[in-house]
């Protein structure tokens, strides 16, 4: 294993998350990932291997090192995402690790929400099973924009280069049938590290990267959507104070494009049109503002701008529209959705009621059938449906924007968060 | 893709704290800050400030004292509250063992009985929303909650039915009396919090850097003996040269050994080492495997 440097204090930032079984050895992957960047820790490991050893286990459980919950360790299951960290000298890692067995639509989704890319692991002696088209699918549904799929296990396999080869080409037909990102395949063998941090001399067939050579250098940074300015007004900073009277900024996060003072801006809903003044931050005034950054927007012209309203740009607007049509993951297990039920929502900075009008189909994520006979959506079922909103949203569709395009559903008696929908 | 729209791992970690966090003042109706002193809340501070700029921070900082304080950490709280005129509130667990609504425990830790005491504040003050600098690579509870997390009406955490989080759309719904802890710092890691000190010059309590202590060895940690914490029976404090990692209750919190004595060595120390924060200095965690967990269901930071 190469010695590896101490990650750098400016390097830039790759979120992925991780799908698969505990069979696929999915564990055993980040665990030798976080092992071989120095990022598992003695005290960590020790705890692991004691707990293992008290349980009996032929093995140490790297399992246990993402199952943080007393529940989770005691019947052997994962329950929730989980978030890890490392680093290396190129980038910052966040994986969100989402479990194979249980709710897996659910915590997919959420793990998948903000990943730039998501790992799909198989087990090379079984190939693409039915799960492994489920989180390509979910994947794609939520527009993660990098998918890698590693074929794990190789080493039981005889490094076969056919096996990988099989199991790839039998990948990327499924993929394209959806919206399929950018796909890479990589053969690996996570509990001899074979391909997981440096390229394996046991497959020389493989001339691609090893799996972190690909995390380090895949390129993210042109993901973000520089074109469409979009930035919902989160807060209006009005300080009541003789040291700066008469301020008024707009505060937000740049959520598309590019903004810059002098530019021309429309504010939404109300259709208003001003320059922009200048750009600001607690480190002083910007020359641009682009995705993700916080910043303080202010207008030549003073208009009655709140939070929940958006700043664009005159001929390049969202829709302002009451009626939408979305995918929607249901996320509950206490209630179905069902026609005619109202819900609050969340949507970029602006919070609204919504009726659902109509359940157009339930899909079925083995097999992509549409059930348009369905009249219910139950937990980690998806349809499509149309809303009625009490305000107007604005809004992009979500594979144009997975800001303006995302909303979550909230369940007004419980304040459960209780869907999460993607406008088409 | 032009290099002038670059974003460093430290400015996205910014932004997205900022966006957190005027995402409660924007929906929560009185929240506050839990400030100890300690470097995730001194970094928690600044981006507050930095998030309402040029206006003040729009909520006061609240401080769970448990009485056994290092005094370096004082004073430095109480020079950051007069810096930038913060309103500070102390909830004081010496007061709540003087009015009876704690106990104190047979094993001299104030740990475990801080938790009512914060409960207590938040009851008085109808708190809905708590500002924590925990971080989700501390512990392994943590790894699993959530940016906005959900209280009941007793300040309870259930880690298996938390609100699922997607995108930066946060749920900050809550019925009165019931409230959210909300985690801006939580994808950051130990490090981070390093790298982002030393770029914006972020004063510390000095106690963060190494320096001589008079401290006894206790199950493989380093605690500095004074009158909270005396030498037991055989033990035999030695002056050595250490830090702290983390500044928490001074009978629970111990020192590792340490000749990094500025920023930078800190840093080059951190990424050196393989013990986390908490495994290195809190006697607090150890008590069994799921101790933070525990202590997270009752309410606990």
């Amino acid at each position: 294993m190469p010695e590896l440097e101490t990650p750098a204090a400016a390097v830039d930032m790759l979120r992925f998350a991780t799908a698969g079984s505990v069979d696929d050895g999915k564990s055993t992957l980040i665990g030798r990932l976080l092992f071989d960047t120095k990022t598992l820790f003695t005290d960590q490991l020790a705890a692991v291997e004691a707990v293992s050893a008290a349980r009996g286990d032929e093995y140490t459980d790297l399992a246990l090192l993402t199952d943080g919950l007393r529940a989770e360790r005691e019947q052997g299951i994962t329950i929730d995402v989980a978030y890890r960290y490392f680093a290396t000298p190129r980038r910052k890692f966040i994986i969100a690790d989402t479990p194979g067995h249980i709710q897996y639509t659910r915590n997919m989704v959420t793990g998948a929400s903000t990943a730039d890319l998501a790992l799909v692991l198989v087990d090379a002696r079984n190939g693409m099973v039915e799960q492994s088209r489920r989180h390509a699918f979910l994947c794609s549904l939520l527009r993660v924009p990098h998918l890698v799929l590693c074929v794990n296990k190789m080493d039981l396999v005889d490094w076969s280069e056919r096996v990988f080869e099989q199991i790839s080409e039998e990948f990327s037909a499924f993929a394209s049938k959806l919206a399929a990102p950018d796909l890479s395949a990589i053969p690996v063998s996570a509990l001899h590290g074979d391909n997981i941090v440096t390229r394996s001399d046991r497959m020389p067939w493989y001339e691609g990267p090893s799996l972190l050579h690909h995390l380090e250098h895949v390129h993210v940074a042109s993901d973000r959507n520089l074109v469409d300015v979009r930035f919902p007004v989160q807060y209006v900073i009005r300080p009541q104070s003789n040291a700066v009277r008469d301020y008024r900024g707009y505060a937000g996060q740049v959520a598309s494009g590019v903004l810059k003072p002098g530019d021309e801006v429309m504010v939404l809903p109300s259709g208003f049109t001003s320059t922009i003044a200048s750009i600001e931050t607690a480190d002083g005034p910007v020359e641009e503002a682009f995705p993700p950054m916080s910043v303080t927007v202010r207008l030549a012209d003073e208009l009655d701008v709140s939070r929940g309203d958006l700043i664009c740009r005159p001929h390049n607007a969202p829709a302002v529209t009451q009626d939408l049509d979305a995918m929607l993951c249901w996320l509950d297990g206490s209630r179905p959705l069902a026609v005619g039920c109202k819900y609050a929502i969340k949507h970029t900075t602006r919070s609204a009621r919504v009726v659902v009008r109509d359940l157009q189909y339930r899909l079925d994520i083995n097999t992509l059938h549409r059930d348009e006979s369905a009249d219910s959506l139950r937990l980690n079922e998806i349809g499509r449906v149309r809303l009625r909103t009490t305000v107007p949203l604005l809004a992009d569709e979500y594979r144009r924007n997975r800001t303006t395009g995302g909303f979550i559903v909230i369940d007004e008696q419980t304040n459960r968060t209780v869907g999460a929908a993607m406008i088409v | 893709m032009t290099a002038a729209y670059r974003v460093t791992h430290l400015d996205a970690l910014e932004a997205e704290s900022i966006f957190v966090i005027r995402e409660v003042v924007a929906e929560l109706e009185r929240p506050a800050l839990l400030f100890s002193g300690g470097k995730d809340s001194v970094v928690m501070l600044r981006l507050a400030q930095k998030a309402f700029a040029p206006g003040p921070v729009p909520f006061p900082v609240l401080h769970v004292d448990t009485g056994h304080n290092f005094p370096e950490v004082i004073a430095f709280r109480d020079a950051q509250v007069a810096d930038f005129g913060l309103q500070l509130i102390v909830a004081s667990v010496p007061e709540a063992l003087e009015a009876g609504l704690v106990h104190e425990p047979a094993d001299g830790s104030r740990n475990r009985i801080q938790t009512p005491v914060l409960l207590a504040a938040v009851e008085k003050y109808r708190f809905d929303a708590l500002f924590g600098g925990a971080r989700r690579d501390e512990e392994k509870a943590r790894a699993k909650e959530r940016v906005f997390s959900f209280r009941d009406e007793f300040g309870q955490w259930d880690p298996k039915n938390q609100r699922p989080e997607l995108w930066s759309l946060y749920n900050g719904r809550h019925h009165p009396g019931e409230s959210i802890r909300v985690f801006p710092l939580s994808n950051w890691t130990e490090l981070d919090v390093w790298h982002y000190l030393t770029a914006e010059e972020i004063p510390l309590p000095p106690i963060y850097f190494a320096h001589e202590r008079e401290v006894v060895e206790r199950d493989g940690m380093l605690y500095a003996v004074n009158e909270f914490l005396p030498a037991r029976a055989g033990e035999h404090p030695a002056v050595r040269r250490v830090r702290y990692r983390t500044v928490g209750d001074a009978s629970c919190t111990a020192a590792v050994a340490s000749e990094a004595a500025t920023m930078a060595e800190v840093i080059a120390e951190v990424a050196a080492t393989r013990i986390t924060e908490r495994g290195a200095t809190r006697g607090d965690d150890r008590v069994s495997e799921a101790a933070m967990e525990d202590r997270k269901r009752e309410g606990y930071f």
